[in-house]
């Protein structure tokens, strides 16, 4: 059998709920971050000393466009797979021959598509706040899409375990967002004292919002190619998981 | 060559309820078998194990001789399911669902469309194909996952009550396609709730009850084994005295209906000649329906928990 035709078919499948309900899919993280860049950037931005020796605004531009990659990407994922399985058209897949890499992969990409078109609507309506300048495209596009790859096996990871909506929403309000806020999104860790420096350092956000900052403006919290490990470590990881409890069917097979 | 093959197939759940019991059946190519059996029996359950919605505890199973553990992508190939539960995405289109299922199977788009549009317009669906699932009727959404699971061209169709909750007109077309399937060559396992259904189509039927298969043999080995044939008989005028014979029981149901129990040592003409001896006109006559019925009641209620047919092939 050519792999390539169930996993363009979840792709397309994925993509088609996520347009068909676009207003839901990306207008939220758009009109978020537009007032983070009008409040942090205009009226507040502006009382705020450089950061890092840039304009405050130019600092959180590349946090906020990981923000909204990461939550999207993230809540895409798990709340699709879980409806799939609340729907039991998940079921669909299973008794088809189409194997379990694939069916993770096709519903990762479907999530990297919406996280990486908000990301791009993000990075778009920075252009009217912000006169950032691309410091090395190639580290933006890895942490760009690897972030968002790895966003997506975590929430396909939470999918599968979600027992109702609740379960859902819940990693996303009480780990995720507290994570990605004190991932270094509005300030630089050096302006922490040492200990919070070092404990900051657990963070794995902080990595992501760190490398792909410096893409932009060439600097950096972190090390850039330690961040890139970091990343590849976790969404091996959250893939192997991901794999082993498919092959269980934790939650879908009895 | 069997269609499936299963040997000694057992299931326990995790709460300790051991819903299969080494169950063995083989079903040759080309068959219409059905599985009965009452509510919590285990048909889903295997039917769950085959189409690998269940995890076995132990057994071999296998489809067309390719073992479902070893050869899982060539077995699965082979298999279409219509489960009992809907289990389609609502919001999404008829011809969206039944186009990814192929696709799921490795068929290209362009012919996944054409397939589509020729298991749709046989189920009475093609002008529905732009509608979301949702909207659809409860029939129509059976006849949906027909054609959904028919749309790779499985050489072997299992139906979990198809025609549950579906109407008298429709579940009647149902039977006329799946007999034409099944005379096309596509083998069909079905379980059913509805004696007549299964008396109507399957070839071939195997009983199961608390796990275990308590009978399996051909329909009408299985009907012949009943003791009594039952017959319902309208009458011109009403009967004034009941006629006595041995191994025949009649009850008057009304002033023209009679219904005749009679045992099959006894001579259906040796009866027809006691009714005109008495000045009885019959003015019609026909089988009571559900013998099936009677005999499945029998082996369920008589305890025949299959000790000894549990592991037979």
């Amino acid at each position: 059998m050519n792999l390539l035709v169930p996993l363009m078919t979840i792709v397309r499948k994925e993509t088609i709920r996520i347009f068909r309900v676009w207003r839901q899919s990306f207008l939220p993280s758009v009109v978020t971050t537009t007032l983070y860049f009008i409040i942090f950037g205009n009226f507040i931005g502006s009382r705020i000393s450089d950061m890092a020796g840039f304009k405050y605004v130019d600092f959180i531009m590349p946090g906020l466009v990981m923000l909204s990659v990461i939550t999207t990407s993230y809540t895409n994922v798990a709340g699709g797979f879980f409806l799939s399985k609340f729907q039991r058209s998940i079921e669909e897949m299973i008794v088809s021959p189409t194997p379990n890499w694939v069916i993770i992969a096709g519903h990762a990409i479907g999530g990297m598509v919406r996280g990486l078109v908000t990301g791009i609507l993000v990075m778009l309506v920075s252009l009217f706040f912000t006169h950032i300048k691309i410091h090395n495209i190639w580290i933006i596009l890895i942490y760009f899409i690897l972030t968002s790859a790895m966003f997506s096996l975590a929430g396909f990871l939470n999918g599968m375990i979600a027992n109702s909506f609740d379960d859902i929403a819940l990693i996303p309000n009480f780990l995720l967002t507290p994570l990605i806020y004190l991932g270094g999104v509005f300030y630089s860790i050096t302006v922490l004292p040492e200990f919070w420096q070092h404990i900051s350092k657990f963070n794995p956000i902080l990595y992501m919002v760190s490398g792909f900052r410096y893409g932009f403006l060439g600097f950096s919290d972190i090390d850039v190619f330690f961040g890139f490990v970091i990343l590849l470590v976790f969404t091996a990881v959250f893939f192997i998981i991901n794999m082993i409890l498919m092959k269980k069917g934790y939650g879908i097979k009895s | 060559m069997d269609a499936l093959n299963i040997e000694n197939l057992t299931k326990t759940y995790a709460n300790g309820v051991e819903a299969v019991k080494g169950v063995s059946i083989s079903i040759p190519e080309r068959s219409f078998y059905g599985l009965l059996g009452p509510n919590g029996a285990g048909k889903t359950t295997i039917i769950g194990i085959i189409t690998d919605m269940v995890v076995k505890t132990s057994g071999r199973i296998k489809i067309f001789d390719k073992d479902i553990d070893k050869e899982f992508s060539d077995a699965k190939q082979l298999i279409g399911v219509v489960p009992q539960e809907m289990n389609f995405a609502i919001f999404e289109k008829v011809i969206d669902i039944v186009v990814q299922q192929a696709g799921y199977y490795g068929i290209a788009k362009k012919d996944a469309e054409k397939n589509a549009e020729k298991y749709l317009r046989q189920l009475g669906l093609w002008d529905k194909r732009d509608e979301q699932a949702k909207s659809l009727s409860g029939g129509m959404k059976r006849r949906l996952m027909i054609a959904r699971a028919l749309i790779h061209e499985p050489k072997l169709l299992i139906l979990d009550e198809p025609t549950a909750g579906v109407d008298v007109e429709l579940r009647r077309d149902m039977w006329s396609f799946l007999t034409r399937l099944n005379k096309s060559g596509t083998t069909i396992i079905l379980t059913t709730h509805y004696l007549e259904e299964a008396e109507h189509l399957c070839k071939r039927i195997a009983i199961i009850n608390k796990g275990m298969i308590i009978e399996d043999s051909s329909t009408k080995e299985i009907i012949n084994k009943l003791d009594k044939q039952s017959y319902i008989l309208d009458i011109a005028s009403p009967m004034k005295k009941k006629p006595e014979m041995k191994g025949c029981n009649i009850t008057i149901i009304d002033d023209t209906t009679i219904e005749i129990e009679l045992d099959k040592s006894q001579n259906l003409s040796e009866l027809m000649r006691l009714l005109d001896k008495e000045k009885i006109t019959i003015l019609s006559m026909r089988n009571k329906a559900n013998r099936l019925e009677e005999m499945f009641i029998d082996l369920i209620e008589n305890g025949k928990e299959g000790k000894e047919k549990g592991k037979r092939k």
